[in-house]
């Protein structure tokens, strides 16, 4: 794993006045101080419950921009279709494990499974994972800008199938008291316990996924990324290639799904729509393409910029929402021109 | 992939049989038939458009044939799949320089050597005979100094070297280079001649293309000329740039 900000502060301690002086030019070094002193001074200002909450959406929206970066950063296939598999994985674990009989309408009845937390978390990631496995072998024929677009439309399909396959996902009605984790007697019905086991999920995904970009594999992923048919011309059919990031990466998200839905014990179609998904990619080019750590730093500077807005004074609580899209938004824009490879990226899109 | 049986035995690290390819109603390729002998240096000319490049591309599987069948190594084929031409004994350089541009020198070289299969390439970390064969391959096209450099951070010349040395990171019997010469200082060209000399010395077949006479003269054992995709003439070098219709190819009289 690339941990720049340790080297840097390392550095720092044994000649400081030599490092300042470098690091005063160094972008990178003063965009990871800016972040995590931020995410520090934040969770000190709020208190830990705070803190505890917006860890927990840290992990999972990192959970995302990890995965995603495999297939955008390393591969170079720009997927908007990832909320697509978290919601997949979210609606698996909703259905298998929620109690229905909680406030059933007649009409949008579905049924009772009561699975346990830790029986369906595995089901989430493999049903993303299957219908990544088709998706992809379909997606596999296309590039670029095509690639763009047809991701797009499993974005939208995943999303009225959610919203419209009604005997299934109770549609607009969502679905109620899905289940918390539980071993034995013991429940995460705790925040804490709960930021625990998502911060566990996160390292297992940033631990595969290190392991498999520092491999031949992932060498071989960058090949493609930068020229498909010369790296064809080398032995590898790369569309193996594709479709196994693309999985993997689908899987990572369905796991995400899962916790998602456990945590928050309430899905519906809204989490899941097409922006969730830009904003996604948005972050996955701002923290910096082909980068686990960027991604980390993406989905931190995310977060704190969402939950930071709720205390502007001058922005009523309404246009909160709006408000961070117009805020990332721009960044994205003054990121494009000024510093395409991201925040502490080296590829450009 | 069709496998059929050949006649032509062993002599031949390459032949076509009537291979075509169209583009709109163009024939770039037209009915060719040609045969390369295994080992030594066959140079490909032709005027601009005559149809080399393509040739090239239809031997290596980066495009389609529209019809004829490719024969590498005594093994015919009616569909040449790029992915395949390694196992058959083939590799390319393109015209254009097309090197994994934001991955590094070194990693250039490394995606050639690393294992080709899907899983055991998941668990595979570099190994120390890959770094020892990467370090002989960079230090013989003089690239060893640049390894860390990222691909599009070099020259146009060090490009063609690092693309060379790809290619021969490949260890195949066959090896296809559009334009390796073109636009390229004479020290480079130079470099590039020895290298190409080296792997003819060691038993390669090794095919070229070229717009450059006086290094076709020098470095070719056997010669190709095409025009408007069809075969003008083959056969040993001295002969064939001396007759009349190469010439008039060229100098369109």
């Amino acid at each position: 794993m690339e941990l720049p900000i340790i080297g840097d502060i390392i550095r720092l301690s044994r000649d400081p006045k030599d490092s300042l002086r470098l690091s005063r030019s160094n972008l990178e070094f003063w965009v990871n101080l800016l972040i995590i002193s931020w995410a520090v001074a934040f969770a000190i200002w709020q208190g830990v419950g705070f803190a505890i909450t917006v860890g927990t959406v840290f992990a999972i929206w990192a959970i995302l921009s990890v995965s995603l970066n495999l297939v955008v950063g390393f591969t170079g296939l720009l997927s908007v279709a990832h909320i697509g598999f978290f919601g997949i994985g979210a609606y698996a674990m909703a259905i298998l494990t929620s109690d229905a009989a909680y406030e059933q309408l007649r009409t949008e009845a579905i049924p009772t499974l009561g699975w346990p937390f830790f029986a369906a978390l595995p089901v989430s990631v493999g049903v993303a994972g299957l219908v990544a496995v088709v998706v992809g072998i379909a997606f596999n024929r296309f590039r670029d800008d095509i690639y763009v677009l047809v991701s797009f439309g499993f974005a939208v399909i995943a999303f009225n199938v959610f919203l419209n396959w009604r005997s299934l996902t109770r549609g607009a009605f969502g679905i109620h008291e899905i289940e918390r984790p539980a071993i034995g007697g013991w429940v995460f019905d705790g925040e804490l316990e709960f930021l625990a086991l998502v911060l566990v999920s996160l390292a297992v995904v940033i631990l595969i996924a290190w392991f498999l970009m520092t491999s031949s594999f992932g060498r071989v992923l960058t090949a493609i990324r930068e020229d498909e048919q010369a790296t064809e011309v080398f032995g590898y059919q790369v569309t193996h290639y594709k479709l196994a990031i693309w999985v993997i990466s689908a899987m990572m998200a369905g796991l995400a799904g899962g916790l998602f839905g456990s945590w928050t014990t309430f899905v519906d179609p809204n989490s899941f729509v097409l922006m969730e998904s830009i904003l996604l990619v948005s972050i996955v080019i701002l923290g910096g393409l082909a980068t686990i750590w960027g991604s980390l730093l993406g989905a931190m500077a995310f977060v704190l910029l969402e939950e930071g807005m709720r205390f502007l004074p001058f922005l009523p609580s309404e246009f909160v929402g709006q408000g961070r899209q117009v805020v990332l938004g721009i960044l994205l824009v003054v990121l494009m021109l000024f510093r395409p490879q991201g925040l502490v990226g080296r590829y450009k899109l | 992939m069709t496998t059929a049986p050949t006649d032509s035995g062993d002599s031949y690290a390459l032949e076509t049989v009537e291979i075509s390819k169209l583009f709109g109603a163009v024939k770039a390729v037209d009915e060719l038939t040609i045969s390369i002998p295994r080992k030594g240096m066959t140079s490909i000319v032709g005027p601009n458009g005559s149809g080399k490049s393509t040739l090239v591309n239809l031997l290596s599987g980066t495009l389609p044939l529209d019809g004829g069948i490719v024969i590498i190594d005594g093994v015919g084929l009616k569909v040449v799949k790029a992915h395949e031409t390694p196992d058959h004994g083939l590799t390319r350089t393109f015209q254009e320089v097309r090197l994994f541009d934001q991955i590094t020198v070194w990693d250039n070289i490394m995606v050639v050597l690393t294992s080709r299969k899907l899983f055991p390439a998941m668990l595979e970390r570099t190994q120390s005979s890959h770094r020892e064969k990467a370090q002989a391959i960079l230090e013989n096209v003089g690239m060893w100094d640049k390894r860390r450099a990222l691909a599009m951070d070099l020259s146009y010349g060090q490009r063609k070297l690092l693309e060379i040395g790809r290619a021969m990171a490949l260890d195949v019997d066959t090896y296809l280079f559009d334009e390796p010469f073109a636009g390229l200082f004479p020290q480079m060209l130079e470099r590039v001649k020895e290298i190409m000399k080296g792997m003819r010395d060691e038993g390669r077949t090794i095919v070229f293309i070229s717009h450059i006479m006086d290094i076709v003269r020098e470095m070719s054992d056997h010669i190709i000329v095409l025009d408007s995709g069809k075969l003008l003439t083959a056969g040993e070098v001295e002969g064939v740039l001396n007759r009349e219709e190469v010439i008039e190819a060229y100098l369109g009289a």
